[in-house]
């Protein structure tokens, strides 16, 4: 079997880190060959040094049979590699033609020739079914389109392997199907694919071979038609791996978090939430079902005190903490692991040490008579770090190196160790591997078992299913449904969240 | 190498080049290089005197220096440093001719004063940053002609009777020190040094070790984690910019107490809040690295004097490498790329 490309014995270094160590991967011509790996386990170090963005210490990478030096991406280039990235390289006012052409252009004297480039591009994207109108800005432009775009770059510039950085992370349902199919065509084509990945289900569907690294290591090659996703997860993260969330009944006691008449408008003045009531019961996970822009996020940080709502009240253990500063609410035994962590959850240029106290470094023994301890700050990150597995060099690191991985479980940390009477977790294993969320949903469910109140927002519906003990539905602002889960299906989740049973079950909605 | 040896490396190597390219920039005019520096040196340490001229004007720079490399570790551009001290020199000899104190005191109270009138100044931009976002740029350089002008008008009409200059400020309030002057054969050197360096300890002390400088990085580098984290957003931004200006108005008070003794009709600025900002990018927005900057270009001003006297080169040279070295350090990627290359060619 001929390999396209071959990475033998790949080493590197960084300081203090053997980010990998002896990893092979062999692409063979005209396969989808999935690299899998934990977040931070260096699968995207390993596509720099393919990628000439990395030197490697050890080892040799092989084009088409020939031992090459690939020292900047440039030469990557020329070589016909070319990288999909997961954050879209894109200049948002410029056109797609414009986009792809950047760096390339053809030019007709000193005029760039937009035509020529544009029947160019239409050319391509009809020969490999990526449906783009060249003439559109990319501000207009979907996510899924814009991907095409990138996707398009590539091709324009003669890639003949491509590599796709966790492409499906930011795209709907609809549109990885559409991808999938992108990337059939493509192989039929004569391409080759690489595509990085965390998510077992894809590989299954599309890959034909898997290679797989485990915290920079190279556990070897297997054939994704003689595996299974179980045996892929347990490679990966190097142990069993229970897709099935063990828990025990819960044992749900007085209300904690009780909402009513809530109204919340949104940033555009429109009404998002819409007289919602709600009630989150001691040792209870309460799943809140719906489809992205129906008012959770409005609900989550007016509960919070991120935003200000309009009238109705939200009660913490009997106590109205409505429109209460975050401070307040925060003090009053809440806890929140934010939907963005970037944006809210932490401080990225502060180290991870500072970021573990930063609801609390105001209160003794991290400050005292308004100078901070730092002794006592790191001494509690240290801490922190080791019993919520944070992979981090040391906890002075600044949380901007830290895999999303493990700042997401730096922020669980956090917040679980506060003991909050209400722990609000919202997307909480957005993007992240089998191993961290396997992680995230048991000290969730440790937390209910402690007897505390756990309101959980998710977009997954498997998730939402295995870990609530109730699932309420939201739909345009509105509560629709309590529902339990061991006696629903996705499909009535499905059909709830889009508004057309909401009438049915109207009448359940008492609890 | 690490970032840290990085960021020490960078502003020496701008500082080299700046010179180096000065160097040539005089050999291709056809002035004598050697004989230049000779006298930039012995402009700024040949003598005792030179030398005490040389602190005295660092003094303000340094205050300059910290205003700016404050506002900017806590997520804010203050480009009205001129402005804030100008407003602080004119409150320090207002105090200082206007009151009758005990001396030490007088001069506590005009000092403060100075800080309050350049806190004060600084509070607008702050206020109309938090309340309406308003971009603390523009209403800063706004300021600092609105402060000029008003100044101007201030010592007219209510400090003097249409005169150019308020009158000298008491001997109680001055900053002069005829010990210090001894020691430096009689240059204008005065205790305003040792408010500077209180400023640079203040400024560590305060950002790097206090609950409050924890909030005031905090909200400078990420104010949407600093409001869900509980802190106050707004307040945070308006303290930084008052604490900011602070630094600038002690500025002015080391020349309306220190150097001058009273306060002028300005034609224009005074050049000091805008080298401020020079020093902060020299010194790394530290503490340390603002004074180390400050004495550079200190020395190179106080320095440039002797230029003509002892060489023939025009002072304006000293300018131009100034010039020179903070476009250096403004293109420090450049100087990033070189040592990256150079140490990765080491270790093969």
């Amino acid at each position: 079997m001929e390999y396209v490309i071959e990475m033998l014995g790949i080493r590197k270094e960084f300081p203090g880190i053997v980010a990998n160590d002896n990893i092979t991967l062999q692409l063979q011509q005209g396969e989808i060959h999935a690299l899998l790996g934990e977040n931070g386990a260096g699968k995207s170090t390993l596509m720099n040094v393919l990628f000439g963005l990395y030197q490697p210490e050890q080892g040799e990478i092989r084009v088409r049979g020939k031992s090459v030096k690939i020292t900047n991406p440039n030469i990557a280039n020329d070589l016909g590699i070319g990288m999909v990235h997961q954050h879209f390289m894109l200049v948002d006012k410029f056109t797609v033609t414009e986009n792809i052409i950047l760096g390339k252009e053809t030019k007709s004297g000193l005029k760039i020739d937009l035509k020529k480039a544009e029947q160019e591009v239409r050319e391509i994207s009809e020969r490999y079914g990526l449906a783009v109108d060249p003439q559109a800005k990319i501000a207009d432009i979907s996510v899924g389109m814009q991907q095409r775009v990138e996707i398009l770059k590539t091709l324009y510039r003669g890639a003949e392997i491509l590599i796709f950085d966790e492409p499906t992370a930011v795209l709907t349902p609809q549109e990885i199907k559409e991808l999938i199919q992108i990337m059939k065509t493509l192989i039929k084509e004569g391409k080759s694919i690489i595509l990085i990945t965390h998510k077992l289900k894809e590989i299954m569907e599309v890959c034909d071979r898997c290679t797989v690294i485990r915290k920079g290591v190279g556990i070897g090659t297997v054939n994704v038609r003689e595996t299974n996703p179980n045996e892929l997860a347990s490679l990966m993260v190097g142990r069993e791996v229970t897709f099935k969330t063990e828990k025990a009944d819960a044992k749900p006691a007085q209300n904690v978090l009780e909402i009513n008449d809530l109204v919340v408008k949104d940033s555009r003045g429109l009404t998002a939430v819409n007289n919602l009531k709600l009630s989150v019961k001691a040792g209870e996970i309460l799943g809140i079902a719906g489809v992205d822009g129906n008012g959770q996020t409005e609900l989550i940080e007016s509960i919070t005190g991120l935003r200000r709502s309009e009238s109705g009240s939200i009660q913490l253990n009997g106590k109205e903490i409505r429109n209460l500063s975050p401070r307040k609410i925060t003090e009053a035994g809440t806890g929140h692991i934010p939907q963005d962590r970037h944006k809210h959850g932490l401080v990225l240029d502060f180290p991870i040490g500072e970021n573990m106290v930063l609801q609390t470094y105001y209160k003794s023994p991290f400050s005292k008579a308004g100078v901070l301890s730092f002794k006592e700050i790191y001494q509690k990150a240290k801490s922190l770090i080791q019993e919520f597995d944070v992979r981090t060099p040391s906890e002075y690191t600044l949380a901007r190196a830290l895999s999303g991985g493990n700042q997401q479980k730096a922020i669980i940390g956090r917040e679980v160790d506060r003991n909050p009477d209400l722990l609000i977790a919202a997307q909480p294993t957005r993007g992240l591997d089998v191993g961290a969320i396997e992680f995230i949903h048991k000290r969730l469910i440790e937390q209910r078992d402690n007897g505390k109140a756990v309101l959980l927002l998710s977009f997954e519906l498997d998730e939402i299913l295995n870990v609530s003990d109730r699932i309420a539905v939201i739909y345009e602002g509105e509560i629709v449904a309590i529902v339990n889960p061991k006696e629903t299906t996705e499909q009535e989740l499905g059909l709830l969240m889009a508004g057309s049973k909401q009438k049915e079950v109207g009448e359940q909605t008492n609890v | 190498m690490s970032n840290r040896v990085k960021n020490i490396i960078v502003p020496i190597m701008a500082v080299i080049l700046g010179i180096l390219v000065g160097t040539i920039i005089m050999i291709v005019t056809g002035y004598d290089a050697v004989a230049a520096f000779t006298a930039l040196w012995n402009g700024a340490f040949g003598e005792i005197y030179y030398t005490g001229e040389v602190i005295r004007q660092v003094t303000p720079l340094i205050l300059a220096g910290l205003s700016v490399a404050f506002a900017f570790r806590t997520g804010l551009f203050n480009i009205g440093v001129e402005g804030q001290l100008i407003v602080g020199w004119l409150a320090a000899v207002w105090v200082g001719v206007a009151f009758n104190l005990p001396p030490v005191i007088h001069t506590l109270v005009a000092v403060l004063a100075a800080a309050l009138a350049g806190a004060l100044w600084a509070f607008i931009p702050g206020f109309l940053k938090a309340k309406f976002r308003v971009h603390e740029v523009i209403v800063t350089i706004m300021l600092n002609y609105t402060a000029l002008h008003v100044t101007n008008y201030i010592i007219r009409t209510v400090l003097s009777e249409k005169s150019d200059r308020t009158e000298m400020i008491k001997e109680t309030a001055t900053l002069r020190s005829s010990f210090l002057e001894g020691l430096t054969d009689y240059s204008r050197l005065h205790w305003g040094i040792v408010i500077a360096l209180i400023g640079v300890f203040i400024m560590w002390f305060l950002l790097e070790k206090t609950t409050r400088g924890y909030e005031l990085r905090s909200v400078g580098f990420n104010q949407h984690a600093s409001h869900y984290a509980g802190m106050n957003v707004n307040t945070n931004i308006i303290l930084s910019m008052v604490i900011s200006g602070a630094f600038a108005g002690l500025a002015g008070a080391m020349e309306g107490l220190g150097t001058f003794g009273y306060a002028s009709i300005k034609g224009g600025f005074t050049g000091v809040g805008f080298d401020g900002i020079a020093v902060a990018l020299l010194g790394g927005n530290g503490p340390i690295g603002v004074i180390l900057a400050a004495l550079l270009f200190g020395a190179l001003k106080v320095g440039a004097l002797n230029m003509p006297l002892e060489s023939g080169v025009p002072n304006e040279l000293v300018d131009i490498i100034i010039a020179l070295i903070v476009f250096f350090v403004a293109a420090s990627y450049m100087i990033r790329l070189f040592i990256d290359r150079i140490s990765k060619k080491g270790v093969k």
